[in-house]
């Protein structure tokens, strides 16, 4: 596979599997430590890579990183006032959706979050594309960050709902 | 023999011998063992005729103890020597014990798991089990008339690792070679799976005596592919029996019963249970003591009114699993049911309300697991059969670090395919911080106090820097078998420190040992013996298989491998022919290291041709 954005995804899941059949340490039951330690390692890699390029923000942050360049999104939290208002806006509706256990607002915020989320991967797609757009493909990556955490946001608060 | 698989799928090499194996579900309720026959999966007989034993184990004051039916029979006489339903102590301190309501035990805290005190010492779950297990064993050896080489034993896929590894010790404790921990909707999926040739996405739904689990699994070719999982390890079809029993205590103002009347009515109550999945009503006596009798009976509807809150538990783990697999319920092809408590006519409906799916009952919800067990325990010990078939499972719960403040740092989530490996970098939070203490601790809350702990250790020598300058690499590793182990380096110094993964209470190899010699005083010679015959067969296996694969791959092998290959294989042979196990054993590493670069390089070759040699369409 050439290394790109927009994948086939159903290639990539039919690769995994074959590659685990070849590979997987229970195909090496009978083998020698030797072989068994091997299979193992290839294993995990195999685990490794494809938990990598299945996940849309995953391999956007892989493919930075093979053009050398590093997200930071432990240290670098410079975003645009607009945007990081947006998300205190939804965090705090979220926060009142649980308390108020209103499953229809919850609803309507991951929908919103979804639309969100979808944009941005075009137009990281678009800018990993072009090449010339890395630094702003890096804060789109930064921005998709906050849309995961905000969605996992979204799934433990409506899981406190139904319980 | 791996090298040979990887150019010849399906040709077997090694000598034509059958290696005895067996599945077990050592389950809350009942236990079974079984075993695949000439390509079929089947479940094993006991002493008494009958495929399930029951899984309780009545101590007396001599030191013996009895295992399976009779026990269970006769639990009432003496409940506090019988314990039944131990799988939900395994792994479990007082605290979570407790949850169970009132139990005839006297309980015994000891750290990381509960002891509970009979008429023959203290006794640990895993000492409860082990004894469960050597009956199986012993089941499996006479049916099959010979010596195992190991079993596949199956756990509750939310079973966590202290709850593994005590499963892994009792099994150890009963002289079984653990080839794998097996997780049960797993099992359960294979043996569906296979029966039904199968594919697509499928739930398991598997509710048990004591445990409670959900698997979304993708079925593709032969490959079991564990999607999520989530469950409840302290629910089951005991809480069912709890409830009843509970509801007759306040009609009938039983409220002071004595243990043996509490016994007398959870047994009335799961027969009156296991009466209403097929009756509308169900009635019984029960012959408390001094004489009383006491009629009892429960209507279907009342009895699923007074259940309802357990039913609804489950289906909170369901819509978990489904929102890690990011599927919805349109997304299953159907629903596997399996767990004797299944059949419950409340927890059908439930499931089928839920899923509007067909639900899929038709291998036996008792024996599926084992079943499946079995042909997994097939596959590893090493006889072919034939069917390509591959598990890629998950770990049921998040792994992490505990960081400043009590909170947790998740390393690997939940829902992993295995095995896998993760590191992440911390840092010192003092100046001049010389050591670092790593807490590994596994679940999904973001407190430490509110997840369990599996290990601790502490990173020593750090050369001292100003805060936060460390670089401090926490690696995890998490093999096929879901066993973890950690490791810590300091990146800048290079001093490491790393741990197997095992509870503060996991027996060492050496008290195993011990604990083995004591129980079988006729080792010696017998043991010996064995030894030695495995080893030749282990030298036989190798020998074939590298001189098979020089003969496929002759042109990935360089000279000087050629030669060391050569020379280990005549060494190999001529060791094999002397009885020192020990020589044959080393003789066996040093061919198997002179293997290693040849290995690596057919094992590229046969990932690049399972990639490129083949269109996708044929993949497909």
């Amino acid at each position: 596979m050439t290394p790109a954005f927009t994948i086939d995804v159903a290639a990539l899941d039919i690769a995994y599997r074959e590659v685990q059949r070849e590979v997987h340490p229970d195909r090496f039951a009978t083998a020698s430590d030797a072989e068994k330690r091997l299979a193992a390692q290839w294993a995990t890699q195999a685990n490794g890579a494809y938990r990598t390029l299945k996940s849309p923000l995953n391999r956007g942050r892989y493919l930075l990183q093979l053009s050398g360049i590093d997200t930071e999104e432990e240290r670098n939290t410079a975003m645009p006032l607009e945007f990081l208002v947006q998300q205190m806006e939804w965090r705090e509706a979220v926060v009142e959706a649980k308390a108020a256990k209103d499953d229809a607002k919850l609803a309507q915020l991951a929908t919103d979050q979804r639309s969100e989320e979808k944009q941005l991967f075009a137009k990281l797609a678009e800018q990993l594309a072009s090449k010339v757009s890395m630094p702003g493909a890096r804060e789109t990556v930064r921005k998709l960050r906050f849309l995961e955490k905000l969605g996992e946001e979204i799934d433990i608060a409506a899981e406190e709902i139904e319980s | 023999m791996a090298l040979l698989q990887i150019a010849e799928p399906g040709e077997s090499t090694a000598p034509h011998q059958h290696r005895l194996a067996v599945g077990i579900d050592l389950g809350t309720t009942n236990s079974l063992v079984a075993t695949v026959k000439s390509g079929v999966a089947e479940v094993l007989l006991n002493h008494d005729g009958n495929k399930l034993t029951p899984s309780v184990v009545r101590y007396f004051a001599d030191g013996r103890c009895e295992v399976g039916a009779k026990p269970k029979a006769e639990q009432a006489d003496d409940p506090a020597n019988t314990i039944v339903s131990v799988k939900r102590f395994m792994g479990r301190g007082m605290a979570d014990v407790a949850k169970y309501g009132t139990l005839p035990y006297k309980f015994v805290d000891a750290p990381g798991m509960v002891k509970i005190e009979t008429v023959a010492g203290v006794k640990s779950p895993v000492d409860v089990s082990a004894e469960i297990l050597k009956v199986l064993r012993v089941h499996g050896e006479d049916a099959l008339a010979g010596e195992l080489v190991g079993a596949v034993i199956t756990v509750p896929a939310y079973f966590d690792d202290a709850q593994r590894q005590a499963t892994k010790d009792a099994a150890r404790l009963a002289g079984i070679n653990v080839l794998r921990l097996l997780n049960e909707p797993t099992a359960a999926a294979i043996a569906y799976g296979l029966d039904n040739a199968s594919e697509g996405t499928f739930a398991v739904f598997d509710l048990g005596g004591g445990t409670f689990d959900i698997s979304i699994l993708r079925l593709t070719r032969g490959i079991f592919e564990v999607l999520a999982t989530n469950g409840d390890s302290a629910l089951g079809g005991d809480d069912f029996d709890q409830a009843i029993a509970a509801h007759w205590r306040r009609l009938h103002g039983l409220v002071g019963a004595d243990q043996k009347d509490m016994r007398r009515l959870l047994m009335a109550a799961r027969a009156v249970k296991e009466q209403l999945t097929t009756t509308e009503e169900a009635a019984t006596e029960i012959h408390l003591s001094y004489g009383q009798t006491l009629k009892v009976k429960l209507g279907r509807a009342e009895f699923h009114s007074l259940t309802s809150h357990l039913v609804d538990r489950t289906l909170l783990p369901v819509k978990k699993a489904l929102r890690d697999a990011k599927l919805g319920i349109d997304d299953i092809a159907g629903v596997v049911m399996v767990g004797g408590a299944t059949r419950m006519t409340h927890v059908q409906s439930a499931v089928n309300a839920f899923f509007a799916r067909p639900l899929l009952n038709n291998v036996d919800p008792d024996k599926v697991v084992a079943l499946g067990a079995a042909i997994q325990a097939n596959v590893l010990a090493g006889n072919k059969t034939g069917e390509d078939m591959l598990l890629l499972d998950v770990i049921p719960l998040s792994l992490g670090l505990e960081t400043m403040g009590g909170l947790v740092e998740k390393v690997i989530p939940r829902n992993s395919t295995i095995p896998v490996a993760r590191a992440q970098e911390f840092t010192t939070f003092k100046d001049g911080q010389t050591a670092m203490v790593i807490h590994v601790v596994q679940g999904e809350r973001e407190l430490v106090k509110d997840c369990r702990s599996l290990a601790r250790f502490t990173l020593r020598d750090i050369p001292p820097m100003v805060a936060g300058a460390a670089r401090i690499r926490v690696a995890f590793q998490v093999d096929a078998d879901g066993m973890v182990s950690v490791s810590a380096q300091e990146l800048v110094s290079g001093v490491m420190a790393q741990i197997d993964v095992k509870p503060s209470y996991g027996l060492t190899d050496a008290e195993i040992a011990s604990m083995l010699q004591a129980s079988f005083t006729h080792a010696g010679a017998d043991a010996e013996a064995r030894v030695l015959a495995e080893a030749r067969t282990d030298a036989s296996r190798l020998i074939e298989a590298a001189s098979a694969a020089m003969r496929i791959d002759p042109e990935l092998l360089t000279v000087d491998e050629s030669v060391a290959i050569t020379d280990g294989i005549l060494a190999l042979g001529r060791v094999s022919e002397a009885a020192d196990p020990r020589a044959i054993k080393a003789a066996i590493e040093r061919l198997s290291t002179a293997t290693e670069s040849f290995a690596a390089k057919r094992m590229d070759k046969s990932v690049s041709a399972a990639l490129t040699g083949k269109s996708l369409a044929e993949l497909r």
